[in-house]
């Protein structure tokens, strides 16, 4: 009995260095004085302060947030109400519907980036309008949607079907009976799609980097092009900051949801 | 109520497109010069160095919208798939031969260009550009081998070190099929630019045969290995050679006798820029003296321009790595663009070559 339970903290250990690790040897290094990747030579802040005072980076990572936080809201209003409509379908119009949803999901990412940028060049030739964040938008919305619908629609499932009349028999307008009632019971699904659509968004490289166009540079693409040099160490500093904010976020949604399932669990 | 809300839902999405595109527009009534060049490959203000680019837009009271892009063919291939417009943009040597071919780049007015005199009388009329009016260089370089001198046994002058049984599983090679087939190119004696399927062939021959003794092949990857001394020699570009050397000083860089490769990447504008005056504007600032000093600065290359090579300080001017005699010089060559089909076989036998 003894046995296995180490062998399985062991393998459990295995599987944890190898998701981690490469991200401590990230972290490490952004507070190397040198830019050797092998050698740690001197602790420093330098990278820090040089990422900050860095006018690229930083336009590009303001050009990565705001975008991966519009996309995904757009998605995530889009995603929620073709959930209430796909839930209401009969059964061979769902099964259709799922299908084409799946779709996007299913097609590899250069395909979906490619037949995008094809579109807005022809836009760009009849209409004059230029590729750019209206352009990336677009995309960053079409990829994410499928997202929040497959997250959203399980909700509506597991949901009371009959608690929206019975709002309704209790004098609630249909407006009222959606806010109040159906969508605090599906906010988990709307919670996890949001987060979902807003990773995926944020570091999505081969959709942006066909139809960015030119004077619209987001963090991906901007590293991308750093390549040819050796990596500037503010990369890895920046990097360091991503996985901080998004572990932060991580650990206060988590203590929300597990504060939320308390309150809910005791009146029962 | 449903069509209410559908009604308001794309009402909203709508605006959310339009004021997307608005915001791409530019700030105020300022004219924008789109300008594409490699990443890491400007003096752009940090560590206290020289903004460029804030002071171009400060002296011609414009936007600059600067992208980058990490290889030529990158470049290229956002240019031709139409979905950017760029007025100046930053390839090398091999790629402007090729845009000129395709008519992809206009001809400069190098009156609007008066800095262009103090281009080198080497780079006035290159291979890439026979009558030097499609571009002005920005920055140059030497392919040579860099070794480590606590691990070769006496210092390599020609290429055949990578070849070399002694230091076997020391040996590292560029990773690009290019620059990898100019090494065999030189090594035999042919042209780097040359079109002979034969010659490609003992070349890829050449090339299978380096697969023993060799570590691995590496791009950037050789910055590490060269600093820590994991390697003994390599093939790499001169002027990162001197960021390792300054990392590790028992590096040393030699241009191998039998001749290499001088890279040159130069400013061009592409067909059809809306600001072509502003453009030759922004190439003639990059050639002022003190811009141009800190750029190389900066990058670490070598510059074409005699006003900034005058203006470096005696430590580099005096650098034989950055700046290699004539004699070095003459036997260097610079790529031109290859046709289609000798693109392909070297492609082709390249896959073969990592795969095997």
């Amino acid at each position: 009995m003894r046995k296995t339970r180490w062998g399985s903290k062991l393998y459990m250990g295995l599987i944890f260095a190898f998701l981690y690790a490469p991200i401590l040897v990230l972290i490490v290094f952004s507070f190397n004085e040198s830019k050797s990747r092998a050698l740690f030579t001197g602790f420093t802040f330098k990278w820090y302060e040089q990422l900050f005072q860095n006018e690229l980076i930083m336009t590009s990572l303001f050009n990565s947030l705001l975008m991966a936080l519009c996309s995904s809201l757009i998605a995530v209003i889009m995603g929620t109400m073709a959930a209430v409509g796909i839930n209401r379908m009969g059964k061979k119009s769902k099964a259709a519907i799922m299908n084409v949803t799946y779709l996007p999901v299913l097609n590899p990412e250069i395909v979906t980036g490619i037949s995008m940028m094809l579109l807005f060049v022809w836009f760009k030739n009849v209409f004059q309008i230029p590729l750019g964040f209206g352009t990336v938008l677009i995309a960053h919305v079409t990829f994410c949607l499928p997202y929040v619908i497959l997250n959203v629609l399980p909700k509506f499932r597991q949901m009371d079907q009959n608690l929206f009349e019975a709002a309704l028999d209790l004098g609630c307008t249909p407006l009222q009976a959606f806010f109040k009632v159906v969508i605090p019971q599906i906010m988990p699904g709307i919670v996890s799609g949001f987060m979902m659509a807003f990773t995926f968004s944020l570091d999505d490289f081969v959709v942006t980097y066909f139809t960015a166009g030119n004077g619209f540079q987001m963090l991906p693409t901007t590293i991308y092009s750093m390549v040819r040099k050796k990596v500037n160490p503010q990369i890895n500093a920046l990097s360091t900051i991503i996985f901080l904010i998004v572990l932060a976020l991580l650990i206060v949604m988590n203590v929300v949801e597990a504060k939320r399932a308390k309150k809910v669990e005791k009146p029962l | 109520m449903k069509k209410l809300l559908a009604v308001l839902l794309t009402a909203a999405l709508a605006m959310g497109t339009m004021t997307g595109c608005g915001s791409n527009g530019g700030e105020g009534d300022k004219p924008t010069l789109n300008v594409y060049n490699w990443g890491e490959y400007i003096s752009d203000g940090t560590d206290g160095t020289l903004d460029t680019i804030a002071a171009f837009e400060e002296e011609f009271g414009v936007n600059v919208q600067y992208d980058m892009f990490s290889t030529n063919e990158e470049m290229y291939t956002k240019l031709k798939s139409g979905s950017v417009s760029y007025d100046v943009i930053i390839p090398s040597d091999y790629m402007i031969s090729r845009m000129i071919k395709e008519d992809m780049l206009e001809k400069l007015n190098m009156e609007n260009i008066p800095n262009s005199q103090y281009v080198m009388d080497q780079f006035k009329t290159p291979d890439y550009d026979p009558t030097g009016e499609y571009s002005v260089p920005y920055t140059w370089g030497t392919v040579g081998l860099i070794y480590n001198t606590t691990m070769v046994e006496e210092i390599p002058d020609s290429w055949d070190a990578l070849w070399d049984e002694r230091y076997k599983d020391n040996i590292l090679m560029f990773s690009n099929s290019r620059d990898a087939f100019g090494i065999a190119e030189k090594l035999l004696g042919y042209s780097q630019n040359t079109t002979d399927e034969a010659e490609i062939r003992a070349c890829a021959d050449l090339l299978k045969q380096q697969k023993d003794v060799l570590q691995t092949y590496v791009m950037d990857e050789i910055f590490d290995k060269m600093e820590i001394g994991e390697a003994a020699v390599a093939p790499y570009y001169a002027g990162d050679a001197v960021t390792m050397i300054s990392e590790n000083p028992d590096l040393g860089f030699v241009v191998p006798k039998e001749g290499s490769n001088v890279f040159i990447d130069a400013m061009c504008i592409p067909k059809g820029s809306p600001n072509k005056e502003l453009a030759e504007q922004f190439i003639n600032f990059m050639c002022e003296t003190e811009i141009g000093v800190a750029n190389i600065e900066k990058i670490c290359y070598s510059t074409p321009l005699t006003n900034v090579y005058d203006a470096l300080p005696d430590e580099t001017k005096n650098n034989p790595i950055i700046y290699p005699s004539d004699e070095v010089l003459a036997n260097c060559e610079s790529f031109v663009n290859l046709p289609d089909e000798t693109n392909l076989l070297i492609q082709d036998l390249w896959n073969e070559i990592i795969a095997e």
